[in-house]
């Protein structure tokens, strides 16, 4: 039964990493970059819900809606100045500037809020530490489902905003062949854009559960990112569901390696992903990038 | 490596020695022999100051002979280090002396280098790049595990302590000065090869490569075994130069940080590159290393210029400005124009890629 119960709270854990990871897929997706500063963005706006959180006394989710315009806004600034600049400089260019970034976010969080560890759990009252008790061993944390439920919907609006509009068809069109799209008026640089700025808010999101669910320091990011990329790969790139896939099966290996040890929870979810990438699955995914 | 061609009066010529690289190849073989004296004059200070600095310049050269020449970039070499690192721990308890433990060490890191390439070598791009993070970020998480390696809280290298002070510092030195020469014209020599043709047409567009014939793997494979090398061997001589390790700092991140920065300033894909880099990020590190977070701020910030702005570094203006070549790793077309009556004859140089 504990058992039982490592494995509903590695689901719900993955749903913060599918999350995390749909910005990422999002973005590898319409523009053929990964973004490195991906998990510091997140923290960025963990630490401006944070701000918001302590300086009104207002519950963390109402501070996220308000920071979420903000990094939308962000989010477009970025891909208009550095990202756009860097993806006309060849297939390194990005990597390098994006990893760049990350050393720059990382280090100003670190100047403006000390290595201070932080948590948006108090702030969030009730409902981060409220539970449905099934019986002894099982219980259902509220929060986790909630993160998950709020995993299905960003992601299946990604879904229906990418099949059933026109931003949508704009950025399938441009990332297929964006010489072709630009043939028929659409403009690539404004869909990178819009792309990216949706990367930034649902980062953002993920950003804000982590921060409720655990504790968020100015170095976070670089494990969330890892953990996003794991996801991307362990569920297929390319498919939104299957990077929510991968977020949960990442979310479980890691939570059964912390019940076997608390030590090998990260590592459990690295030997995952390690795997698939030698199964004949990860042979079929770098072969889909080489196309 | 000359062709003669013969094509409507101008002769082309395949050259890869220029005059400037020639006196510069000598230039570099006295100044090594002139390094190679240095524990002999300077302080024991100095001499350490000079071991990181020699450190610097063989994770630049091996950090561009992947991303440079290779198109790979990792943010996963300090994997490697640590490896070198901790190989050397773990062969001194086993009684193994301690400088020969650094080269098995450097080695075993290399050998380490080719099951890791099956999981990591096929990813590209940003995947590579990832892929490398997870299998330093796991090695880091692996040793840590590990309690007799000192587990989470690190360890020493107490077997260094036989010699004393002065002569470590000189031994370090010395073994670091080799390493550095040995990976540099290891590289050299790859890159002067067929396998440095090959590697750059992966580089600039690995489908158009594989489809000229160019075998892919093999290729991005024996700059990864040598990257690994070189960065084992780093990793042991910054235990060496240091004497204490835990596993967050060496398997740490900032090594990558460190490489980027000292591989886009100088300038990559140029061989002399890195060691400019190298230098340069030396002078940064003793004025500013103090100034904890605004250091890594500025750090990150030029890295984020240079890859915009200037992608091929510093050494690419030097190049570029003086058309020289020191180091002769490329080939140039020279073209020997018909000598005019009443005009010096001109060497019009073709950049080669």
């Amino acid at each position: 039964m504990t058992w039982l119960n490592a494995v509903v709270q590695g689901v719900l854990l993955g749903g913060v990493y599918a999350l995390f990871a749909c910005g990422l897929s999002l973005m590898f997706g319409v523009m053929r970059i990964i973004n490195l500063a991906h998990g510091d963005i997140a923290v960025v706006g963990s630490y401006l819900v944070w701000e918001v959180t302590t300086r009104t006394g207002m519950s963390p989710f109402l501070a996220l809606v308000l920071v979420l315009p903000v990094m939308l806004a962000l989010g477009y600034i970025l891909q208009r100045t550095l990202l756009d600049r860097s993806l006309r400089g060849g297939p390194l260019v990005p990597l390098l500037t994006t990893f760049g970034l990350a050393i720059v976010i990382q280090n100003v969080l670190l100047q403006v809020f000390s290595p201070d560890v932080h948590s948006l759990g108090p702030q969030a009252g009730p409902i981060s530490t409220a539970s449905w008790r099934i019986n002894a061993q099982l219980s259902i944390p509220v929060l986790g489902v909630v993160a998950l439920l709020v995993a299905v919907a960003v992601l299946g609006g990604l879904q229906v905003m990418l099949h059933r509009t026109g931003l949508g068809r704009e950025m399938r069109a441009t990332a297929q062949d964006p010489d072709t799209a630009a043939l028929v008026g659409i403009d690539a640089r404004a869909v990178y854009a819009r792309a990216t700025a949706i990367a930034v808010a649902t980062a953002t999101v993920a950003g804000t559960f982590l921060a409720i669910r655990s504790t968020f320091e100015p170095s976070s990011g670089s494990t969330q990112l890892i953990f996003a990329f794991e996801a991307v790969v362990i569920g297929g790139l390319g498919s939104l569901w299957g990077t929510f896939f991968g977020g949960i099966v990442l979310g479980v290996a890691q939570a059964i390696g912390s019940h076997i040890d608390p030590q090998y929870a990260i590592l459990a979810g690295h030997l995952v992903f390690l795997a698939v990438l030698l199964s004949p699955r990860g042979r079929a995914i770098a072969g889909a990038v080489t196309r | 490596m000359t062709g003669v061609d013969q094509a409507g009066g101008a002769a082309l010529q395949i050259r890869r020695w220029t005059a400037a690289s020639r006196i510069s190849t000598v230039v570099v073989t006295v100044g090594i022999a002139a390094l190679a004296v240095v524990p002999f004059t300077l302080n024991d200070n100095a001499v350490q100051q000079l071991t990181s600095l020699l450190i610097f310049v063989i994770l630049g050269g091996m950090w561009n002979a992947l991303a440079g020449y290779g198109g790979m970039v990792s943010v996963g070499q300090q994997g490697f280090i640590g490896l070198g690192a901790y190989g050397t721990i773990l062969l001194t308890q086993h009684g193994v002396p301690p400088y020969l433990a650094m080269l098995m060490a450097a080695i075993g890191a290399g050998i380490l280098a080719l099951p890791i390439s099956v999981l990591v070598l096929r990813l590209r791009g940003g995947q590579f790049a990832i892929g490398t993070w997870v299998v330093a970020a796991a090695l880091g998480l692996l040793v840590a595990l590990d309690g007799n390696l000192g587990g989470g809280t690190g360890i020493s290298l107490t077997t260094l302590n036989v010699y004393d002070e002065t002569n470590r510092g000189a031994y370090t030195y010395w073994v670091t000065l080799g390493f550095t020469v040995l990976v540099l014209v290891s590289s050299l020599l790859l890159l002067r090869s067929r396998h440095g043709a090959a590697l750059q047409a992966i580089r600039d567009d690995e489908e158009a490569a594989s489809a000229a014939g160019v075998r892919v793997l093999p290729q991005k494979l024996a700059l990864f075994v040598l990257a690994a090398f070189g960065c084992g061997a780093a990793g042991a001589m910054i235990l060496a130069n240091t004497l204490f390790i835990q596993p967050q700092s060496i398997f740490g991140i900032q090594w990558t940080a460190y490489m980027i920065f000292m591989v886009l300033v100088g300038g990559l894909g140029t061989f002399e590159g890195p060691i400019v880099g190298a230098l340069i990020f030396f002078g940064i590190q003793y004025e500013f290393a103090d100034s904890g977070a605004w250091y890594l701020i500025g750090l990150g910030a030029t890295a984020v210029f240079f890859a915009l702005v200037l992608p091929r570094g510093l050494w690419s203006l030097v190049e570029e400005r003086l058309a020289v070549q020191l180091l002769p790793v490329g080939y140039r077309l020279v073209r020997k124009t018909v000598v005019q009556p009443g005009a010096a004859p001109q060497d019009r140089q073709v950049r080669d890629g």
